[in-house]
């Protein structure tokens, strides 16, 4: 091959590079297949996962049950190893794939639109809030729920510190939803856009109107965050509660926790943003023998394109996981979508039942709940969680690691994956915790 | 198709005389046009506590209309015969320039697939996640070590992200010295993401033009380089390959007027183990896991890209960041005064870290011959086809090459036309009218991955392509023939949109 090439070694291909800037790496010698498996199990083993404890972390992220036919698809080399589909005649499979993901998620939310996926949920929602600036030409001034998800919203702030955009963050009721009164004082003139999460990050259940009426009297546009979205087989769709543009997190629709990453954001909105919308989008058309086939579409938007002026610095989807997501939405289907958020959420309530009534712990929130509530303990709570995990009990996520005032509470999330006897044990420890109270007698209903 | 125009085409890897022996499936209906009442391919355990719904009505849907019914025989028929129309690097040569189309060693993903790292959550008490934190921190280290840069973020999901996260980095540093100033300077050579990520950071972009050769030229760039500049976006080696040899008096430059060095590290994958950005001068670069590091692409996704700093910009890294104590221990360290914020959720595409660091365990000191092997295969490829096609720069170049349809345009066939007939012969099509400074682009990356027959076979369907395009053109300008769809109108795609199924 050097003889083919003129070069007398390999060493003389690199002779653009300066030699005071050449430097072997100082890492420990390769590797073998059986020392990598060795390794990694070691580090693995230091974690503890949801398989082989109790279980009930929530917080934008969440332990479903994934198909294993949706796992073992993955593993297919034409899914695996291939890339962007640029070149639509080779990549039919992702094309499609994508067509059908962009078809659930307009199913689930209610639009005529939808991505082909972006990142996770809260660079999903800073993508929505762009797009409503644009569309409303001029205006710098987004209005959050305090109900959306803290990471989500912290990130918003990353990207707009220096984009001379502003945020107003509008304060929960003691119901623990949105103060819909604080959320219209909010709104003004200068507003593009005002985003409401449901069920928000302290678990309550949102009307999207009240984030579609404070929006609608100024002119701005009504985002609808959803960070779990197993919520949308049971609950009211973006779009029938006027939302202009719904977006967030489908991890749990198919993808595996991952340590929260890669994860699955998702874009929809109505038919007359569309030039607008950001990232990858696949269209249906036909090949030179008018047959259907499927390609990229209105990359005119993108920044390989339109460079400065893109709608959005994104190259990539989540493409692997957008299938995984397409599968098991495809296998669930139309009644077993449903049925998971009906188990979800008849778990949930018969745990939040249980907490409530021990004493020394209280629910903060009187507002409906999906899967996820928030409890208010009588000690500090990121020690009692600790304690608890040492048992084999991953009980909640703490809030004081995202609001320090918010000592005693923490977050506590069920799925379809959580047995009674896992919640009950879970209640036992609660109580164990406590110290001095006994374990209140089941109601009758719960027998 | 004629039976002539199959005639004409040469043996090698034939789609169409596969297709007589095995039908491949060459159209699939839609998931939801498979659905039919009363199927279900999903089973749940019976519900062990009481049904209750608890959510007024006016917050709740009622059924999912135009879900699927379908069985599991059927799904998994259905993403079978699905993925059968996708071209996958596991099947050949898949040299889309750029990309980095290498192997995906499929211990990585079964790595991927451990229960402490598939199914741990990043909300967990972090006496529980020691391990997960652990490997966040070794892949920092290592990522260090090869770059020569003293910190590492892997929080951002994609190179794209990285590049914003590089840039308001620099942005905070200046900041903290009052004046964030107003622009970046970008040569017209680079990805288009660099202008979008840093109109995003909040800076005027200037284009540079490239010179002859197809690197900086170092005058134009000079005089540009002022002290409203923040900073240089740098392609290390460049879209055409080539490696800016003047690397240091850039370098020395920039950081002359104040300005930092961003290098975008998308190409890391042609000097990872041979030389260092730490010691070019270079203040940041972010990389990409799914090129250098071999994490997949997955048909566009998820990447990772990390982004490697020097001691001074480390302040603004994105939160939170993974500390070991002194006893050995791994924390998250969320109380970082400076730093940009976060740009995403958790820490980023943790399920990518996993690939990455076993890949790279796997060549340990030896990771140069991940280099070597590229830029060898790169050069033979160009070895192979200059004089065939036209090759506009003729400098030096590292793991990729970028020929032009020049020749072939003057019988009227452009390097569309010869990336569809590439597919009849078995390959996947180099990337296309990229660089836009390559009239015409053809940008041919073969990685460490080919051995010499793939890139032989390669070669001589590239030859056999440029020998249609004088004697029989209409055969390439109709390409593909052996598709499972033809030449797709994209045009007519754009004008009547169609983006879901409808029930």
């Amino acid at each position: 091959m050097l003889r083919a090439i003129g070069a007398s070694s390999i060493e003389d291909l690199f002779a653009s590079i300066p030699a005071e800037v050449r430097k072997s790496p100082d890492l420990p010698a390769p590797l073998s297949e059986i020392e990598i498996r060795r390794f990694m199990r070691g580090l693995s083993r230091k974690t503890a996962n949801a398989r082989e404890t109790d279980f009930f972390l929530g917080g934008g992220l969440y332990h479903h049950s994934v198909s294993a036919i949706a796992d073992q698809m993955l593993y297919r080399a034409e899914w695996l190893t291939s890339y962007t589909p640029y070149q639509p005649e080779v990549s039919q499979g992702t094309l499609q794939s994508i067509f059908e993901f962009q078809t659930h998620i307009c199913l689930l939310t209610g639009f005529d639109v939808a991505n082909a996926s972006l990142y996770e949920g809260a660079s999903a929602l800073v993508e929505a809030l762009l797009m409503a600036e644009r569309l409303s030409r001029k205006r710098k001034k987004a209005v959050l729920s305090a109900g959306i998800h803290p990471e989500y919203r912290e990130t918003v702030r990353s990207y707009f510190a220096n984009l001379d955009l502003e945020v107003v963050e509008a304060p929960l009721g003691a119901d623990g939803a949105t103060d819909a009164a604080a959320l219209e004082a909010a709104v003004d003139e200068k507003t593009f856009a005002v985003a409401v999460q449901s069920p928000n990050f302290f678990g309550v259940v949102e009307d999207w109107n009240s984030g579609s009426r404070a929006a609608r009297e100024k002119h701005a546009l009504s985002v609808a965050v959803v960070a779990e979205a197993v919520s949308l087989c049971l609950l009211s769709p973006p779009a029938v509660g006027l939302a202009d543009i719904a977006c967030g997190e489908a991890q749990s629709l198919g993808v595996p926790m991952h340590h929260g990453g890669p994860l699955l954001g998702f874009l929809a909105c109505k038919t007359e943003h569309q030039r607008q919308i950001p990232g990858r989008l696949v269209g249906e058309t036909r090949d030179k023998d008018g047959r259907r086939a499927f390609c990229l579409t209105l990359s005119t938007r993108e920044q390989h394109i339109r460079r400065e002026k893109a709608t959005s610095n994104i190259c990539t989807n989540q493409g692997l996981m957008a299938l995984a997501a397409n599968i098991h939405m495809s296998l669930l289907g139309k009644h077993g979508l449903r049925e998971v958020a009906l188990q979800c959420h008849a778990k949930a309530e018969y745990l939040k039942g249980r907490i409530a009534r021990l004493p020394g712990y209280r629910l903060p929130f009187t507002g409906p709940t999906f899967n996820e509530f928030t409890v208010e303990a009588p000690v500090a709570a990121a020690p009692l969680l600790s304690r608890l995990a040492a048992r084999g009990i991953l009980a909640g996520v703490p809030l004081s690691r995202y609001e320090s005032r918010d000592t005693n509470r923490f977050l506590v999330a069920a799925t379809e994956m959580n047995t009674k006897e896992e919640m009950d044990r879970l209640v036992a420890a609660l109580v164990h915790e406590r110290g001095d109270l006994e374990v209140p007698p089941d109601p009758p209903e719960a027998r | 198709m004629s039976i002539e125009v199959e005639e004409k085409t040469p043996a090698p890897a034939r789609a169409g005389e596969r297709d007589r022996l095995h039908p491949e499936p060459r159209r699939e209906p839609l998931v939801f046009e498979r659905s039919g009442r009363g199927k279900t391919g999903y089973s749940l355990p019976p519900l062990d506590v009481p049904e209750t719904l608890a959510i007024p009505k006016a917050l709740r849907r009622e059924a999912i209309e135009g879900e699927t019914e379908i069985s599991e025989v059927e799904v998994a028929r259905h993403f079978t015969r699905l993925s059968r129309l996708n071209f996958g690097n596991d099947e050949a040569l898949y040299p889309l320039g750029s990309c980095t189309m290498k192997h995906n060693p499929r211990t990585n993903e079964e790595m991927a697939r451990l229960p402490g790292f598939a199914a741990s959550h990043p909300l967990a008490p972090e006496e529980v996640s020691q391990g997960a934190l652990e490997l966040v921190w070794t892949l920092e280290k290592v990522l260090c070590e090869l770059t020569g840069l003293a910190r590492v973020t892997l929080q951002p999901a994609a190179g794209a992200q990285g590049e914003l996260a590089g840039i308001l980095m620099v942005r905070a540093a200046l900041e903290k010295t009052g004046n964030p100033r107003k622009t970046v300077l970008i040569p017209d050579s680079a990805h288009g993401t660099n202008p979008a990520s840093a109109h995003f950071a909040g800076y005027k972009v200037q284009e540079l033009k490239s010179n002859v050769r197809g690197t900086l030229d170092l005058h134009v760039f000079e005089e540009a380089m002022t002290e409203d500049v923040a900073a240089l976006m740098l392609t290390v080696p460049n879209t055409l390959g080539i490696f800016e040899d003047q690397i240091l008096d850039i370098a020395r430059i920039v950081h002359a007027k104040g300005g930092y060095l961003y290098c975008d590290g998308a190409n890391f994958n042609s000097f990872v183990g041979i030389a260092k950005p730490g010691l070019m001068g270079i203040d940041v670069m972010h990389m990409n896991l799914h090129k250098t590091f071999s994490t997949p692409h997955g048909g566009g996704g998820p990447g990772a890209g990390p982004v490697a700093v020097t001691e001074r910009l480390a302040p603004h890294l994105p939160r939170p960041t993974v500390e070991r104590r002194a006893d050995g221990t791994f924390t998250l360290d969320f109380d970082r005064p400076d730093s940009i914020g976060r740009l995403r959720t958790f820490l980023g595409n943790y399920g990518m870290f996993v690939r990455a660091l076993a890949y790279i365990a796997a060549y340990g000191n030896r990771i140069g011959e991940v280099a070597r092997g590229a830029v060898l295969n790169a050069n033979y490829i160009r070895a192979g086809l200059t004089g065939v096609y036209h090759l506009k720069y003729d400098a030096p170049t590292l793991h990729e090459v970028v020929f032009s349809d020049k020749k072939q345009a003057a019988h009227g066939v452009h390097n569309t036309d010869i990336a569809k007939r590439l597919m009849d012969y078995g390959f996947h099509p180099p990337t296309i009218s990229f660089p836009l400074i390559v009239r015409g682009a053809l940008m041919i990356e073969p990685t460490e991955t080919e051995g010499k027959p793939g890139l032989d076979a390669f070669i001589q369907a590239m030859r056999e392509i440029a020998r249609e395009c004088e004697e029989s053109p209409e055969i390439v300008l109709n390409a593909p023939h052996t598709t499972p769809v033809k030449r797709v109108d994209e045009v007519g795609a754009a004008r009547n949109l169609i983006l879901r199924w409808r029930p």
